[in-house]
């Protein structure tokens, strides 16, 4: 039995122990602990050191809030995980787990000279310390502050385990089954509607669980819980523990993240670690309960100085005791039964520290019983005690002056500032709060969800008020629905009823300067802190926030946001609601990425489209490049080949002879009607009306700022019949687009559009040799009228094809479409007819550097969204004669038609060298910096001229033809000559063959 | 997650389905180069950038059919949707609040 352990109380099972390991030392504690509460069990109450000063911390609470007792936990290599909390943390077998932010022990950590240092780490001290000089910023300041930043380590592996997601339609959603929620779901489950009932602990119960001496219709509030959790599973409510709802969106969704395994000593095979549930729920119902307060004064941060409640937590369900000489300071009733609960239990409390002047005379009355000491208007100034504290000392408060302070000895020391509603979800809604002064606290007002708040969350106290709010809440979310049922009412023995009062820092007879007196203990915030944030000009809570770091630790300002509000808006002379609070976002509390992302991770993040073709393309080698959401073959290396190599191969092979070439992502578009050449005339830049039947034509897309936004081949196959082609990754794009002028601007129009990219499979064939090579195998083409530029429906292969004769590379080309079923079918046959031509297969990098040879762009790469046709030496696209179509008013706005516009042109380096694309391009390299860049490269590519060639933007490039540029990169400036953009057979014989 | 009714579909789905759109009742000028360059600079970039109710476009990416809303741009709510063409409705009650 461990020393701190009380022999068969809690709900823990005493007789099953479970070995874990906490910085390498093996401990023992009970099935049902958390890793908090079995340390404790053993005495130890220093968990942690803190992130700025790292002084030494225990656990504050017994839950979820917690921000001092974050652990390292593992189970094997992947799966470890930094600042986990040890007071959520279920035991597990052989469960290992490690303090942080010391070193080299947690007992004795260099890193607590920033103690001693404080004074330098004032709010703001990231503003002011590292200002200067500026040369250390680099080198010294921010390397320093990266080491010494961060809290806990990453894990380095993969995470081997995986995550699941649900979605969930419920009627009711009821978060926090502590009394109110459980009450609120029996309301609810009346009359048959859906209820979904979730807690983010092991068990349900809420605070019940924490005061056993309750009794509730005559049970005692452990039987009663028992017997409404019966009955609402008898009523087919779903009940879901280990559940936090983390976010509460439009709509009434909920997040909720379930944990599955985390607390089993060996997970089943393959079951997943976590679960994210989106619930759509018609009525919310919000009992969250209330989250105990720290007081602030000096030395209210030494391990054993913890929430009252918490206290009482870990006596009631985990059968430990914090401490045998507790103190007690508190604002509010609460703490006094707490105090109670441990003296029954045998600890000798050393006193009840109560900061009102009066108190409840039922609470005297029950202190003087037990013998507790009882000083009422006092408070503590200060507390002893390095690693656990040790004493306090108080002193009286009168008419606002502190006297007559003295030591009262302790072995932890338990404190209480009142209850602060838990409304994060109901913020996540925009919701509206009210202060309310009484209860120093803010309560839920305007609501913009179908949503209740009852209990302590509404502001309740008492299990009596809090038992009937949640009833009258599942009713309200009942009727809502439309449906009714009937009122319940609730016999309450034993309660405890409560009220308090709200403080700033606690007053002291010590010098405030020099208190540490902590507000956020995390990240290490004094009420000094905020108070020189508002001296030095805050006037805004999120200014204070963010300046003094106040609520931005990992518990989100769960333990601060309301004390750092008081203490500012007392400095600012203001009413709390006039300062207002900062905003609450989701998460509600940490939550892993793992439950976040779910199947969408490796394969399943992002689909990968893969054409007909593509199991010949991996059969025989091919290096694959991600295109869009293609897989496109890259090249196909022979053996011994890299990249350069295989690339140079291809494009001599199809220069000389034949290439074969996979085009299937090649984006499709058919646009069919008796009004499709009106529609094509308005769309592109090109005029369409003349096109014949049977020929094909370049087709420039802009948007209506006159940029280019897409471009490719258009076949006219019948007066009403356009074969539209794409860029690969503008295929929806480009449709949407159509889609959006078809339907909104010429409604009138008889045209319908109809995307077919994966409906054709597309190979290109390209070289001197392809005419002798394809003709065989073509029936139904008149080969004396099929010049370059036609198109014609017919037959390939014995297969139904639609023919392009079309060149992306400058040799004769042609483009053969088949249904996408046929699609390996009619490459393995053409593949077969090439052989004689020794036809070579060539993937994306040859296809571009061919196309760069002959100065064809790529949408995207050489055009960004601020190029325009002009720009890209592209006027002859555009038809002059034609009033309009999208994007033709913008060519002639005067920054179109302004001098000094980037424009493409061609770069021969002097030296030879391959430039880099988005290399930047200036005039004058020996210009001071910073220089000015007038372009940048766009395409660079070696050629099969035995020379690399690369296109750029700059500014008036087209008159600087012969002109030189310099490129400085960091291994020096290259000069380049700028050209035409046409490198190779500038005047298409190759094509007129 | 915001439920969006699609005016085509006659059904009300999840954000996830839609794609904004742009401002709504923004017509494209018959003849634009009757316009002058201060105009069509109105047109292609002017918006209204309402705080409130705001006049936008949809589309439903399941239908590919682009529709009109009137959505609240400080509630993030939707308070009415209605098919392309048809006139600017009202605000109502609810969104003159």
């Amino acid at each position: 039995m461990s020393r701190y352990r009380i022999s068969g109380k809690g709900r823990v099972d005493h007789a099953a122990p479970v070995s874990f390991t906490f910085d390498g030392k093996t401990y023992r504690g009970l099935r049902g602990d958390t890793v908090a509460s079995a340390l404790l069990a053993n005495g130890v109450h220093l968990m942690g050191r803190s992130f700025k000063y790292h002084r030494p911390r225990g656990a504050v609470t017994a839950g979820s809030e917690e921000p001092n007792a974050l652990i390292g936990t593992s189970r094997g290599p992947g799966r470890f995980e930094p600042n986990t909390r040890a007071t959520v943390q279920e035991l597990r077998a052989g469960l290992v787990t490690e303090s942080q932010n010391k070193w080299p022990s947690l007992s004795f950590d260099l890193g607590a000279v920033n103690d001693r240092a404080y004074m330098l780490f004032s709010a703001g001290f990231y503003y002011k310390t590292f200002m200067w000089p500026k040369s250390f910023w680099d080198k010294v300041y921010e390397p320093v502050i990266r080491g010494a930043a961060g809290l806990g380590r990453s894990p380095t592996e993969p995470d081997p385990d995986h995550y699941a997601s649900r979605y969930l339609h419920t009627d009711v959603l009821i978060v926090g089954a502590g009394p109110a929620g459980i009450a609120a779901a029996l309301a609810a489950a009346q009359s048959g509607a859906d209820v979904t009932l979730v807690d983010e602990n092991p068990e349900m119960g809420g605070s019940l669980l924490s005061d056993p001496g309750v009794a509730i219709d005559g049970r005692p509030a452990w039987d009663w819980i028992d017997a409404q959790l019966g009955r609402l599973r008898a009523a087919g409510v779903r009940l879901m523990t280990r559940t936090t709802a983390i976010g509460y969106y439009h709509q009434n969704m909920v997040g909720l993240c379930q944990r599955l395994t985390d607390h089993l000593d060996s997970p089943p095979k393959g079951a997943p670690r976590e679960r994210m549930w989106r619930v759509r729920a018609s009525q919310v119902v919000l009992a969250q309960g209330a989250l105990e307060k720290p007081l602030v004064f000096d030395g209210n941060d030494r391990p054993g100085v913890m929430l009252a409640g918490a206290a009482q937590t870990y006596l009631h369900k985990y059968g430990v005791r914090v401490g045998d000489a507790p103190a007690v300071v508190t604002s509010h009733d609460s703490a006094w039964y707490a105090a109670f609960d441990l003296a029954d239990s045998g600890a000798k409390v050393a006193a009840i520290i109560d900061t009102r002047a009066t108190v409840r005379p039922d609470l005297l009355d029950a202190a003087r019983q037990r013998g507790i000491e009882v000083l009422a208007g006092h408070t503590v100034t200060t507390t002893t005690g390095r690693l656990r504290v040790k004493s306090l000392r108080a002193a009286a408060v009168r008419g606002g002056t502190v006297s007559g302070g003295r030591t009262i000895p302790c072995d932890c020391l338990l404190m209480c500032g009142g209850w602060t509603p838990s409304l994060h979800l109901f913020s996540h809604t925009k919701g509206s709060l009210a202060w309310d002064a009484d209860g120093g606290t803010f309560l839920p007002d305007r609501k913009t969800e179908a949503v209740e708040i009852a209990g302590a969350g509404r502001g309740l106290w008492g299990y009596d008020p809090v038992l009937a709010d949640g009833a009258a809440a599942g009713l309200r979310a009942l009727q809502g629905l439309g449906r009714a049922g009937h009122p319940a009412a609730f016999r309450v023995a034993n309660d405890r009823p409560g009220t308090g009062t709200s403080h700033t820092e606690l007053p002291t007879d010590g010098n405030p300067g020099k208190a540490r007196a902590f507000v956020d203990f995390q990240n290490d915030v004094t009420a000094k802190d905020i108070r020189l944030a508002v001296r030095e000009g805050m006037r805004s809570i999120e200014h204070v926030k963010r300046y003094t770091t106040n609520g931005m630790a990992t518990d989100q300002g769960k333990m601060s946001n309301i004390n750092g509000l008081m203490i500012a808006a007392d400095a600012l002379g203001k009413q709390p609601p006039q300062v207002g609070l900062t905003t609450f976002r989701p998460p509600y509390t940490p939550t892993s990425f793992g439950a976040f992302c779910g199947y969408l991770r490796g394969e399943t993040f992002q689909l990968t489209r893969k054409t007909p073709i593509d199991p010949w393309a991996e059969a025989n080698g091919a290096v694959f490049e991600p295109v869009a959401q293609w897989r496109r073959a890259w090249y196909f290396p022979k053996a011994g080949e890299d990249m350069h190599t295989a690339v140079l191969r291809e494009c001599k092979a199809t220069r000389a002879s034949l290439g074969i070439f996979d085009a299937s992502t090649l984006g499709k578009i058919e646009v069919a009607g008796p009004d499709a050449v009106e529609f094509m005339n308005r769309m592109y830049t090109n005029p369409w009306t003349k096109l014949q039947p049977g020929r094909c034509r370049y087709g420039l897309l802009l948007g209506e700022d006159g940029f280019i936004r897409d471009d490719g081949v258009i076949g006219r196959l019948s007066p009403d019949l356009f074969h539209v082609t794409t860029t690969t990754g503008g295929a929806a794009r480009v449709l949407t687009m159509m889609e959006d002028y078809l339907q909104t601007e010429w409604p009138d129009l008889d045209v319908w559009l109809t995307s077919t990219t994966e409906q054709w499979a597309t190979v290109a064939l390209n070289g001197p040799n392809v005419l002798a090579m394809l003709k065989p195998l073509v029936q139904d083409v008149d080969w004396d009228d099929f010049p370059h530029m036609s198109c014609a429906e017919c037959t390939v292969a014995g297969l139904p094809a639609r023919l392009f004769r079309l060149s992306f590379t400058g040799e004769i080309g042609f483009e053969v479409n088949v249904p996408a079923r046929h699609g390996l079918t009619l490459w393995e046959t053409l593949m077969e007819a090439g052989k004689p031509f020794d036809i070579c297969p060539y993937g994306t990098e040859t296809m571009h550097v061919l196309r760069a040879e002959k100065g064809y762009i790529i949408v995207g790469q050489d055009t960004d969204g601020t190029v325009t046709p002009q720009d890209a030496g592209l006027d002859w696209a555009i038809g002059k004669a034609k009033k309009d179509f999208v994007g033709k008013r913008s060519l002639s706005r005067p920054d179109i038609v302004a001098k000094g516009r980037k424009q493409l042109v061609g770069l021969l380096t002097e030296d030879g060298s391959l430039l880099q694309e988005g290399a930047q391009i200036v005039l004058d390299p020996d210009q001071p910096k910073p220089m000015r860049m007038v372009g940048h490269v766009t395409s660079s590519y070696p050629s099969t001229m035995g020379h690399p060639i690369a296109m750029a933007v700059i500014e008036g490039g087209f008159d600087r033809m012969g002109e030189t540029v310099f490129i400085p990169m960091p291994d020096g400036v290259r000069r380049a000559r700028i050209t035409s953009t046409v490198f190779y057979d500038p005047d298409n014989a190759r094509l007129k063959a | 997650m915001l439920l969006i009714h699609c005016p085509y579909c006659d059904d009300t789905l999840p954000e996830l389905e839609f794609a904004y759109a742009g401002e709504a009742h923004i017509a494209r000028p018959a003849d634009p180069s009757a316009l002058t360059d201060e105009e069509w600079r109105d047109f292609l970039f002017i918006r209204t950038n309402a705080r409130g109710p705001h006049y936008e476009r949809w589309r439903h990416i399941g239908c590919g059919r682009l529709f009109n809303a009137l959505r609240d741009t400080v509630s993030d709510r939707f308070l009415t949707t209605y098919k392309a063409g048809e006139a600017r409705r009202p605000l109502t009650n609810e969104a003159a609040e």
